[in-house]
């Protein structure tokens, strides 16, 4: 365990003490004052890391990340989980724009809103199955080219509707679960929406109580409501779109 | 649309079989990818309306009894109706989509390289020999310190104090484009490794992903970073000598890229690490960058990722506003900045795109070159330049509007038998290399043209040293930007001037 003050402290020297640490076998970091320095966790491996994030981190919070956990006790900023490839990081505030650009694995979770473009060209691969569950709502551009994985939109924060435009165009694989239900007309015509089934809500389960636990909330809270599950009309969206000269 | 089976489009070529001279071997059959020809019981049958002529079919025919001719029957010659125009009308009209083709624009643009003669030495400043003396082609792309400290120990000799920022060391001033593996075939990928491996050059995976069996070859790769992100994870990063980002390609400025479901197969979709059979989209823009701190933001977070211990390039096409772009790119941090002309080869592009969008390559240069020498920051970043390098020839006088070193990609396919037929996006290549079909592939083998490679690079090389020798130079350091070596020819004022070079003559 080590404790680092981040305060007045460049990005590149606080991450080369993280990557120095893991290196030595260090598993848990608490980071104090952290104060928007960038690149928290990008690149690091190790499945029983735990970085723990008292401040503000920077953009592109776990880019690359490959296993650890990162716990971000307030709110964070854009680019959250870049391309990571497996991990977990939790929000216990509002996310900024660009979550989980190209995630391929690991879990994002987030307690309150998170902002434009989240989800987009997330993608999963074999047992690799990224997942992004956000407590409250998401701005536009929303899961834009969404080609795996599967992302979670709670609502928990009563606003009526999820208000967000271009809503998963572009989407040609994984699934989008909504806790309300959507004005489905404004949304892209690359998707169609259904109520979530037995199967679908069982398979969500055990992600939607590990969400609670993380948080300290009530599953119960959350799972109470019906979802609705938004999945692409095609694997292919632009198959018929060219013809060979 | 309903769509009616008939097209007005007539064959482009004619593939006619000597019957006399033809021993029903069959190996026309076998060998050609496009299913031209069939057996029709006691001779071989051509299907005219499906032959590119990619000349795979002749080179392999034991009796050369084939012989592929352009379709005589004429569509009336009319220079503004172009024959390409009409046809292009019909296979629109008959299937309502975009044309998209492979390889670089096939319109009649000015070539710059061939207007730009080079210097060479008389009577004084003498010319030197490169077949007795030392001619250094041994560069290195990457960010130069703008001072040296310099310390000495005790018996005088100098010891660098600066700490050097990573370097890609090449033997000679070429690399391989980047060209994806599904774009193009894991055997042709495979042969660029191992003539980069024995040239001390690299090769560049494109945006596919690397594949297990080029993982040995780390030291001669450059893995790219674009905005579909495949098969990009921290070992990926960490796995070449360097980290491309790709913004642009010559071929298509501004556009995405779609492989389509039916090229993922197991192998490549284990590559790219997405499902089989689902398109690989790259969306058009990386949708985290939006701007030059964006871009900046992306470098750093490859650079911090690989521990600052690998160069970071960012490829971008030559588009109008390339000097000030690039200037920008340095700014953001790149380490190397690759310049694709829109001359430059795709696996697939829209014609409108490839046709009619970009500039030439040998202006983005000498614009750039100039742009960042002014700015003071042109050692902060190695130039690559690209978009159709097609002998050594062009690769001097690239390097002498200002490049470091030149990337080929069209001449490398064009080493495995590629006649640059265009058809590369219908995944039907004859010579195994823009196809994913096993029967094709298998025939295209890494070593025999990895050595072609080699050679070619080689033969290349010596070129070069034969021009830097009759220049009077003795490193291609000393020719570098250097463009009071050349001239302009048949040129006007206007591109005199965007090239920073005189005209003959003056």
């Amino acid at each position: 365990m080590i404790t680092i003050d981040a305060a007045g402290m460049h990005y590149k020297e606080l991450n080369r003490l993280i990557r120095e640490g893991i290196k030595k076998g260090i598993k848990k970091f608490f980071l104090e004052n952290v104060n928007g320095q960038y690149y928290i966790g990008d690149g690091i491996k190790g499945d029983d890391v735990v970085i723990n994030i008292n401040g503000i981190p920077g953009n592109d919070l776990g880019a690359f990340m490959d296993g650890p956990t990162l716990i971000a006790n307030n709110n964070a900023q854009d680019n959250i989980g870049n391309t990571m490839n497996a991990g977990k990081i939790l929000i216990k505030g509002d996310a900024g724009d660009v979550v989980g650009y190209g995630m391929r694995g690991g879990k994002i979770y987030i307690l309150g809103n998170a902002g434009y473009r989240v989800g987009i060209h997330m993608k999963g691969y074999n047992e690799q199955l990224p997942i992004i569950i956000i407590g409250g709502k998401v701005g536009s551009f929303f899961a834009e080219y969404m080609a795996g994985g599967i992302i979670v939109l709670l609502g928990l924060n009563d606003s009526d509707e999820f208000d967000s435009e271009y809503f998963a165009s572009g989407m040609h694989g994984g699934a989008i679960y909504l806790r309300k239900k959507i004005d489905f007309s404004k949304y892209s015509k690359d998707v169609e929406l259904y109520e979530a089934d037995e199967n679908d809500m069982n398979f969500l389960k055990k992600y939607l109580i590990d969400y609670a636990d993380s948080f300290n909330i009530s599953s119960e809270e959350i799972t109470g409501k019906p979802f609705y599950k938004i999945v692409p009309s095609s694997a292919r969206p632009y198959a018929h779109l060219y013809t060979s000269a | 649309m309903t769509k009616s089976s008939f097209s007005n489009i007539q064959s482009e070529y004619l593939a006619l079989i000597d019957h006399n001279k033809c021993v029903r071997c069959k190996r026309c059959i076998q060998n050609c990818g496009w299913g031209t020809y069939s057996f029709g019981g006691d001779k071989i049958i051509s299907d005219h309306t499906k032959c590119v002529a990619c000349g795979r079919c002749y080179t392999y025919c034991p009796e050369g009894a084939i012989s592929i001719v352009k379709n005589p029957t004429v569509i009336r010659e009319n220079a503004n109706w172009q024959e390409s125009l009409i046809k292009n009308i019909w296979r629109q009209s008959e299937t309502g989509g975009i044309v998209i083709s492979g390889m670089g624009t096939t319109f009649k643009y000015k070539k710059y390289f061939d207007h730009i003669l080079l210097d060479a030495c008389q009577v004084t400043n003498p010319s030197i020999d490169p077949l007795r003396e030392p001619m250094e082609l041994r560069t290195y792309l990457g960010k130069k310190p703008s001072k040296l400290d310099i310390d000495f120990d005790e018996t005088g000799e100098p010891i660098l104090k600066s700490k050097m920022p990573p370097q890609i060391e090449l033997q000679t001033p070429f690399v391989f484009g980047a060209m994806s593996y599904g774009s193009i075939s894991l055997n042709a990928q495979k042969a660029m490794a191992l003539a980069a491996r024995a040239l001390g050059i690299v090769m560049n995976t494109g945006e596919g992903g690397l594949h297990d069996d080029l993982v040995p070859f780390g030291k001669n790769i450059i893995v790219q970073v674009a905005s579909g992100r495949f098969g990009v994870h921290r070992d990926y990063l960490n796995s070449g000598v360097a980290v491309e980002i790709k913004i642009g390609q010559g071929a298509k400025p501004g556009i995405g890229g779609h492989l389509p479901g039916e090229k993922i197969g197991a192998d490549i979709s284990k590559t790219r690490m997405i499902p089989v059979g689902t398109d690989a989209i790259s969306p058009a823009p990386h949708h985290d960058i939006y701007s030059i701190e964006d871009l900046r933001q992306l470098i750093y977070a490859v650079k911090e990722a690989t521990d600052y211990e690998k160069p970071v390039s960012v490829k971008v096409a030559a588009v109008h506003n390339i000097a000030a772009i690039v200037s920008g790119i340095v700014r953001a941090g790149a380490d190397i900045v690759y310049i694709d002309g829109y001359t430059g080869g795709t696996g697939a592009a829209p014609n409108i795109i490839k046709d009619h969008v970009g500039i030439p390559i040998e202006l983005a240069l000498a614009q750039v070159d100039e742009r960042l020498r002014e700015e003071g920051i042109r050692n902060e970043a190695s130039l690559v330049a690209a978009g159709s390098i097609r002998s050594s020839a062009d690769a001097v006088k690239a390097i002498a509007l200002g490049a470091d070193a030149v990337a080929i990609g069209t001449a490398a396919l064009v080493v495995m038998g590629c006649h640059v037929c265009g058809k590369c996006n219908t995944g039907n290549c004859s010579w195994g290399i823009t196809t994913q079909r096993p029967e094709l592939v298998r025939r295209l083998d890494p070593e025999i043209y990895g050595e072609r490679l080699y050679n070619l690079i080689s033969a290349w090389s010596h070129e070069i040293q034969e021009v830097l020798g009759a220049m009077g130079v003795n490193s291609i350091e000393s020719l570098r930007g250097s463009r009071e070596r050349l001239r302009g020819i048949e040129l006007t004022d206007a591109e005199l001037n965007a090239l920073g070079i005189k005209h003959a003559g003056l």
